[in-house]
Parts: C-alpha cells; sequence; structure tokens
C-alpha cells in the first residue's frame, strides 16, 4: 500500500510541475500535498487505533483544502464543503467506536485490542461504526456519492493522490475485520464476508452504471472508480466468507483476496492514469464536457496511446495488469457463487462501454475546427503519464512476480493476524 | 531459479491459469497469419475515390466535423430501452449533502441488523 502510495505521489508531483504552474499559491498546495501525503501513509502504516483518527483526520482536511484549490470555481468549493462534512462525520464515528474500544479494553494499539477483542455488545456497535465510517470513505455504494463530485472537482494532479488516500481507509476496512476483529469476526449472526460482498456487487453495479450516463470526462472516470471499488470489495468479501473455513479459504479464500489486494494496486494505477489523461486534456482544450470533444487523437498523440493503455487496464482487457487481478477475482467468487462471477464480468464489460464512449467522443472522429491550435501536452505530463503506463504494462505482463514479492506477503499479514499481534506481545499465546 | 525464469512464470488462479508472455507469442502468430491471407485479398481497392465514400442511404453528407457523435447520443438505445433504472440512479443522485448523511444512516442501520444488534 505504501509502496503504491509513494509512487502516485511522485507521479503528482512530476505531472503538477506543468499542470499548476500557472496558477498562484503553489506553496500551499505543495504543503498540503505533502501534508496528504503524510496523512495516507501514517493510515496505511500505523498499528494504533488514536493515530490511524488523527492521520485520517490529516488526510480529510488535506484533501479537502485540495479539492477547493480552484477557488475561482463554485463547484469546486462545493466539492470541497461536501468532502468535509462526509470526512467530519466518518471521523467522529471512528472516534467513537475508538472510545468504546479503549473505554472496555484501556489499549488503543491494534495489537493489544486484537488479543484482548471480546465481540461484546460494545464491540459490535464498534465494528459497525468503523466499517460504515471507512467504507464510506472508501466510496462504496450507497455511501459513494461524494467521491464523484470531490474526484470530478479537484485538480487532476490531486485526484490521483485522492485515489491513494481512499484505497489507505479501503484498507482500514480490512486491517479492521482481519486485525482487529480476526479471532472473533465469525461470531457474527450473518457473515460479515457476505454483507462486503453484497457492498461490492451493488456498488460494481450502480458504479458503472452511473458512469456509463456521464458526459463530463472526470465524473465519468470517478463513477468507473467507484466500479472498480466494488471489484476489490468482492475479492475480499469472498475471502473474508470462507474465513472460518480453512480447507475452502485455502482452495478459493486466498485466491479471492490476492485478486482483491493485487485489484487495490491495479485500480490505483488504471483510474490514476486515466485521471491524468482527463486533466491532460483539460489542460490542452480547457474542456470537460464529452459532448463537447472530438477528434483530439489528431493532436495529441501521445496522450491518446497513453488513454488506450488506461482503457484496457481498467477494463479487464489482457494483457494489462487489470486483467490479471480481475481474473482471479472471477475465478474464486465464482466457485462461491456463479452469479457473482457473472455480475463482475458484467461489470467488467460496461467498463469497456464505457470507456469506449470516451474514446469515441473525447479522441475519434473529424478533427474539430475550435481544437485546430490545441497541442500535445508538456513533458514532463507525459512523463509523469508514462510512469504509470509503464508500470500497467509491466505489472500485467509479469503478475507472477508481482503475486509472489508484493501481494502474497500482504495477504498473509491479513490472515496471519495472530502472527502480528506475537510480533507486537511476544507473551501472546493465540486466539481463541 | 533465475531472475529471467521467475517473469516467465505462469500465474495459478486455482482452477485455471494465465501466462501473458504465452498469450503475447499467440497473438502476434495469430497477427501474422492474419496477415498472410490479407494478402490473398482483392487489391482493386483505390483511396480518395467514389469507393471510400460513405453511404448514408442516399442522403446528402454534411460537413465533417457536424457528423461526430456526441458522447451523450453514443449509447442512447441502450440508456432509452434501461431509462426506468438509470432514472431511478439519477434521483438517487441529488447532490444533496443531506442525502449523503442519510444513505450513511441507511448502511449503518442494516449493519447493525446483521450483527445482531437491533
Amino acid at each position: 500500500m505504501a509502496i503504491i502510495g509513494s509512487i502516485l505521489l511522485l507521479v503528482s508531483v512530476i505531472y503538477s510541475w506543468s499542470f499548476i504552474e500557472e496558477n498562484s499559491g503553489l506553496d500551499k498546495y505543495y504543503t498540503l500535498v505533502l501534508l496528504l501525503a503524510a496523512g495516507m501513509f501514517g493510515m496505511m502504516l500505523t498499528g494504533d487505533m488514536f493515530n490511524f483518527f488523527v492521520f485520517l483526520e490529516i488526510t480529510s482536511i488535506a484533501s479537502c483544502a485540495l479539492i477547493a484549490f480552484w477557488t475561482n470555481k463554485g463547484k469546486a468549493v462545493e466539492a470541497a464543503f461536501k468532502y468535509i462534512v462526509i470526512s467530519s462525520l466518518a471521523a467522529l464515528f471512528v472516534l467513537f467506536a475508538i472510545a468504546l474500544l479503549y473505554g472496555q479494553y484501556n489499549a488503543l494499539n491494534i495489537a493489544v485490542l486484537g488479543s484482548a477483542i471480546q465481540f461484546s455488545y460494545l464491540d459490535k456497535i464498534a465494528l459497525v461504526l468503523l466499517v460504515a465510517a471507512l467504507a464510506m470513505k472508501a466510496g462504496i455504494v450507497p455511501m459513494h456519492m461524494w467521491l464523484p463530485d470531490a474526484y470530478g472537482r479537484a485538480p487532476a494532479s490531486v485526484t490521483i493522490i485522492l485515489v491513494g488516500a481512499t484505497q489507505a481507509s479501503l484498507y482500514g476496512v480490512f486491517r479492521v475485520c482481519f486485525t482487529l476483529y480476526g479471532n472473533t469476526i465469525n461470531l457474527s449472526p450473518t457473515s460479515i464476508g457476505w454483507i462486503i460482498v453484497l457492498l461490492g456487487v451493488i456498488t460494481m453495479l450502480i458504479g458503472v452504471s452511473m458512469a456509463l450516463i456521464q458526459s463530463d470526462f472526470k465524473r465519468l472516470i470517478a463513477f468507473s472508480a467507484v466500479a472498480e471499488i466494488g471489484f476489490i470489495f468482492l475479492g475480499i468479501g469472498t475471502g473474508l466468507t470462507l474465513f472460518a473455513n480453512n480447507q475452502m479459504f485455502g482452495l478459493i479464500g486466498s485466491t479471492a483476496m490476492s485478486g482483491g489486494i493485487f485489484h487495490i494496486i491495479n485500480d490505483s494505477l488504471d483510474v490514476g492514469l486515466l485521471f491524468l489523461v482527463a486533466g491532460a486534456v483539460y489542460y490542452a482544450t480547457k474542456e470537460t464536457s464529452l459532448d463537447k470533444m472530438g477528434g483530439l487523437a489528431r493532436n495529441m498523440k501521445y496522450t491518446t496511446i497513453l488513454f488506450i493503455i488506461g482503457l484496457l487496464a481498467i477494463s479487464g482487457i489482457p494483457p494489462m495488469n487489470g486483467f490479471a487481478s480481475k481474473l482471479l477475482i472471477y475465478e474464486s467468487t465464482f466457485q462461491l457463487n456463479p452469479i457473482l462471477a457473472i455480475v463482475a464480468i458484467l461489470s467488467s464489460i460496461m467498463l469497456l462501454a464505457v470507456f469506449i464512449k470516451v474514446f469515441h467522443s473525447a479522441f475519434l472522429g473529424p478533427a474539430q475546427p475550435k481544437f485546430s491550435a490545441v497541442k500535445e501536452v508538456p513533458k514532463t505530463m507525459l512523463l509523469a503519464m508514462g510512469i504509470i503506463a509503464s508500470l500497467i504494462i509491466i505489472f500485467g505482463l509479469f503478475p507472477d512476480l508481482i503475486i509472489n514479492n508484493i501481494i502474497e506477503p500482504a495477504v498473509n499479514s491479513l490472515i496471519n493476524y495472530n502472527e502480528y499481534i506475537k510480533q507486537v506481545i511476544p507473551t501472546f499465546t493465540g486466539g481463541f | 531459479m533465475s531472475m529471467f525464469e521467475s517473469l516467465l512464470n505462469t500465474l495459478e488462479t486455482g482452477s485455471g491459469f494465465w501466462n501473458p508472455i504465452v498469450w503475447l507469442v499467440s497473438i502476434l502468430i495469430i497477427f501474422l497469419i492474419v496477415h498472410i491471407l490479407r494478402g490473398f485479398g482483392n487489391k482493386n481497392y483505390k483511396i480518395n475515390t467514389e469507393q471510400t465514400k460513405p453511404f448514408l442511404s442516399g442522403n446528402p453528407e454534411y460537413e465533417k466535423e457536424k457528423m461526430h457523435i456526441k458522447g451523450s447520443n453514443l449509447y442512447w438505445g441502450f440508456t432509452e430501452s434501461l431509462k426506468w433504472i438509470f432514472d431511478i440512479l439519477k434521483k438517487m443522485h441529488t447532490g444533496n449533502v443531506s442525502d449523503y448523511v442519510l444513505w450513511f444512516i441507511i448502511v449503518i442501520s442494516i449493519l447493525f441488523l446483521a450483527v445482531g444488534l437491533i
């Protein structure tokens, strides 16, 4: 997670070099970017619940300021307002959940709490509040509505870091379910795994359906990003559903979780690249409406090639990275319930249709007289997009290398939560 | 195992496998076969002649820039036939932050039911 966060941050700064050079307040911009990065990394790496809350707040405040960076546009300020209302509410519920856990166990360390948790009445309340608040920050349907507003109005160089921050919240959900509640989550009368699967399926379908009817380039990508988060939830939910059954988890669950976590990385890269392309198109044409675009491939050849790479990757077309992670999710969810895999494949096909619409309406077609003076974007912006496109191709061509060296250790650290607890508390003798 | 060999490893997916290098080689071979077959085709095609102009059922051709199908019109048939679904989805997305909070409360209530608190 931190590796991917670092890549997104580096790419954002390279892209910003040209993208916002004509704006004022750049000192504040870069300060806020670093603050957002600090919050994002803190959320991913901390082992303390209260620190997690503090980093969540830092991320929210920095994100809000960056979403409203173009203050001359009223809609950007409106989107930032919505974002801060939603973020404050989520943070408040996270804080309340932490207070409930602290009140019972007199501890804030995740490993200590994980070793002591009993799944009492208050623990259940804390679980619901943490999962709901972090799922809202991750953009799960029907709590996703702030996401297209925020992603759509922020500068493209900011949106790519916001994608990383959203994934950090998503990772927070997994840490809560596995590391914090891993010993007791199977005591719930309804499987939390099935709830996550259901939320994932709804997120995929609604995200992709809404993306199909958008005419604004960035809002369309934002709804596609929502759909992609559904895929991740589907993979992880499948793993969590089979968590109690050792044999089934070994056969299907671990593959589903590998697919889900691999898709976090792939989604960040694919959606990130598409947002940067949307930013490049805006930089060159000052236009975001797909209805007013056309024929841009004639003037912006490199940007068009980069868009095609993003299109293929997000739609799960081989040999791009999105295919490898989606294949793991399709095959594992098919064995849990074939309908889930059918819905996932249908969503992927619709994603392809969504981005073919963008490709046709923005890049193909006859040359438009109003875009005759449009030129290719500066080299730093191409370099930033090129870095992500290269990673998409490398991750797509060598998926086994990524899964063995990055994904498997991440999956193992989530499912072997007792090992994590033992590393922090050497005297811990095992779970329930 | 050498680094090169590990790059060529096949991804095991539980009930299947995926090797992008094999896929790429297969695609290249298919393209080669298609290219050879294309070589046997009719060579009477003449660019920039009447032969290459679009036929619009006898209707006159508009100026080129007006012929471009806009994004909103591209899937008109699909969106029109599923209008009732899209209308419901659009109605959900009010843009009002109070509604965003309402959805959050609804999800929390459902989760409370699911974990047996209510």
